[in-house]
């Protein structure tokens, strides 16, 4: 089974310490969501399983093998990130864009032969933007925008998706749109890990939370396992009360 | 329907647009740049009577001096527009970051100090001055992310420190001050076949490394987790490329001294004409740096004839205003 561990990995700016002899271990297949305080190293560890930080100690293992110490073009055919705030160039279309997902599996010119085009036109089709193809990425909406930047990550065909806050700034509604966009994609088959602010939303659409506090692993486990009002207080210092969602049955918080 | 006739529209429009810029590249820059060239050729302060004496003039001196304008232009324009992509960084550029200002300074020290060195040392040591002024603006800024505003001060702050030990040198060494100071300011004055062929196998050398580049380029562009997400080696790359734009500005800087702002505006007007993709950018900022330098040295040749005038100048007389206009533009940060 291709799972991913992360073992006894510290992380460390020059003034801060972020991460802390931290070690977990995340299932194939499954949507498992990061949170925890503002500051408590949850996008670090995203970024250093996506091998953007070197950790200064400790290791991430993907299916056994350390992926600080694979070429890069190799593991970008198996780990996809999005970062929390892509740049979108200017003068680059919603088609080209997409096409830069196919930059780990084609030539080093990054001109797409026909295979590539097809993968391209089927990630637009499934994000529904295949109307919107010719359009320069800077002019579309920023839940067209969120959705082409998950069409370029289709494109590039990995098992692993790594989504840093990719709802943050949307509107309710395309924030909807995109986490069920995800849990499509995890429907395919790709295993996904998210960085979520949103604690109800996090308990809705994953299978497993993951929490930190102060760059160590607070708890681990279903939304049912985790999320507490003992938690919530120990955490993020929340008096609140946990109830059943109406709609999906699932943990539900209600800040006192 | 609605929906289809628009993205049939949006195709034509993408279509027209990518035409026009297919145009731009293989058609319109080729013909401006062969009309300079040949306005060059036949326009000089000089008319002469004499056949031979025109002859000479004009494949000795001319032609040797159009190609020079040529590579050292192309050679800024390319550098410009490989540290603009690789930083992110739009108001970057070789004279911006202090590195032509050291290239200047190790230029200097071998002009002054050791004149008796030919000149094909000139290049190495110019490469040499730029690439440790790199590191110093490296090692200064090793805890930013190479913002705009940070790059550019501290850029300029080195490049007056840098030109400061220029002047002292000039100062002491009066004997050979004015050769020197009509090399500084960007003059083709006095160049000749020589300086085409050490300039030459460089340039040969560094064109194709840079097109090479272009792709990674355009993946940088996206910011460096994404590029990484990607598969670019983001450390490795940005080392390369700035190396390759570092060495291409020495090499113009060692031949005709700083040509301010070409290095800047290039690459703009390269993205305004062609667009984004690197694959016709570079090429483009090329072929507009070399019309850049190759038309002022046309003006500082011709306008106060017989008096000459370094095309230094005249590319700070347009540049300096463009710079301007886009610090008003880009008041974001």
């Amino acid at each position: 089974m291709a799972h991913l561990d992360v073992k006894n990995l510290s992380f460390r700016y020059p003034e801060k310490n972020i991460l802390t002899d931290l070690s977990l271990h995340i299932a194939q297949g499954k949507i498992t969501a990061l949170i925890g305080p503002n500051g408590c190293g949850k996008s670090t560890l995203l970024k250093c399983m996506a091998r953007v930080l070197m950790p200064q100690q400790g290791e991430i293992l993907l299916q056994g093998e350390n992926i600080h110490q694979q070429n890069t073009r190799q593991l970008s055919r198996k780990i996809a990130l999005l970062p929390q705030a892509p740049i979108s160039p200017e003068g680059i279309s919603v088609k080209e864009l997409v096409g830069y997902g196919r930059a780990p599996w084609g030539n080093r010119w990054g001109r797409l032969n026909n295979t590539d085009h097809l993968i391209v036109n089927e990630a637009l089709a499934y994000t529904n933007l295949t109307d919107y193809q010719n359009q320069d990425v800077s002019a579309l909406s920023g839940g067209q925008r969120q959705r082409a930047w998950i069409a370029m990550i289709l494109a590039q065909q990995t098992d692993w998706v790594l989504l840093d806050e990719p709802t943050t700034w949307l509107d309710i509604s395309y924030q909807v749109e995109l986490l069920n966009l995800m849990r499509k994609l995890n429907q395919q088959g790709k295993t996904i890990v998210v960085v979520l602010h949103d604690l109800n939303q996090a308990c809705r659409y994953c299978d497993e939370l993951i929490v930190l506090k102060a760059g160590k692993v607070q708890a681990q486990g279903t939304p049912e396992e985790v999320l507490t009002p003992y938690l919530l207080k120990e955490t993020f210092s929340l008096t609140a009360e946990v109830h059943t969602d109406p709609i999906s049955g699932t943990p539900c918080l209600f800040a006192k | 329907m609605m929906k289809a006739s628009v993205a049939r529209q949006n195709r034509a429009t993408r279509q027209a647009i990518l035409t026009r810029q297919t145009m731009m590249l293989s058609l319109v820059l080729p013909i401006l740049l062969c009309l300079s060239a040949f306005a060059s050729l036949y326009m000089g302060s000089l008319s002469f009577s004499d056949a031979l004496a025109l002859d000479f003039i004009i494949s000795d001196l001319r032609l040797a001096r159009i190609v020079i304008a040529l590579l050292a232009g192309a050679a800024l324009g390319l550098s410009g527009c490989l540290i603009q992509g690789v930083i992110r960084n739009p108001l970057a550029a070789p004279d911006l970051m202090g590195v032509s200002a050291g290239a200047s300074v190790a230029a200097t020290v071998l002009f002054l100090l050791f004149p008796a060195l030919s000149l094909g040392w000139l290049i190495p040591v110019a490469i040499f001055g730029a690439l440790a002024t790199l590191g110093l603006l490296l090692l200064l800024l090793r805890h930013s992310n190479l913002g705009p505003t940070q790059l550019v001060l501290t850029g300029i702050a080195l490049s007056i420190w840098l030109t400061a030990f220029t002047d002292w040198l000039l100062v002491s060494h009066p004997q050979q001050t004015n050769a020197a100071l009509v090399w500084l300011t960007g003059s083709l004055w006095g160049r000749g076949w020589n300086q085409v062929w050490v300039l030459l196998p460089w340039f040969l050398v560094f064109l194709p490394c840079s097109l090479m580049m272009a792709f990674k380029l355009d993946l940088l562009v996206l910011g460096d987790e994404t590029a990484q997400s990607l598969g670019v080696d983001v450390v490795k790359t940005r080392r390369w490329i700035l190396f390759l734009a570092v060495v291409l500005a020495a090499v113009s800087v060692a031949v005709c001294g700083t040509l301010s702002f070409v290095g800047l505006i290039a690459p703009h007007l390269a993205r305004l004409l062609v667009g984004g993709d690197h694959l016709r950018t570079l090429p483009a900022a090329a072929m507009i740096g070399a019309l850049l330098v190759l038309i002022a040295d046309l003006f500082a040749r011709t306008l106060f004839a017989p008096l000459e005038l370094p095309a230094g100048i005249f590319t700070a007389l347009i540049g300096a205003p463009y710079f301007l206009f886009l610090l008003t533009r880009y008041r974001g940060w």
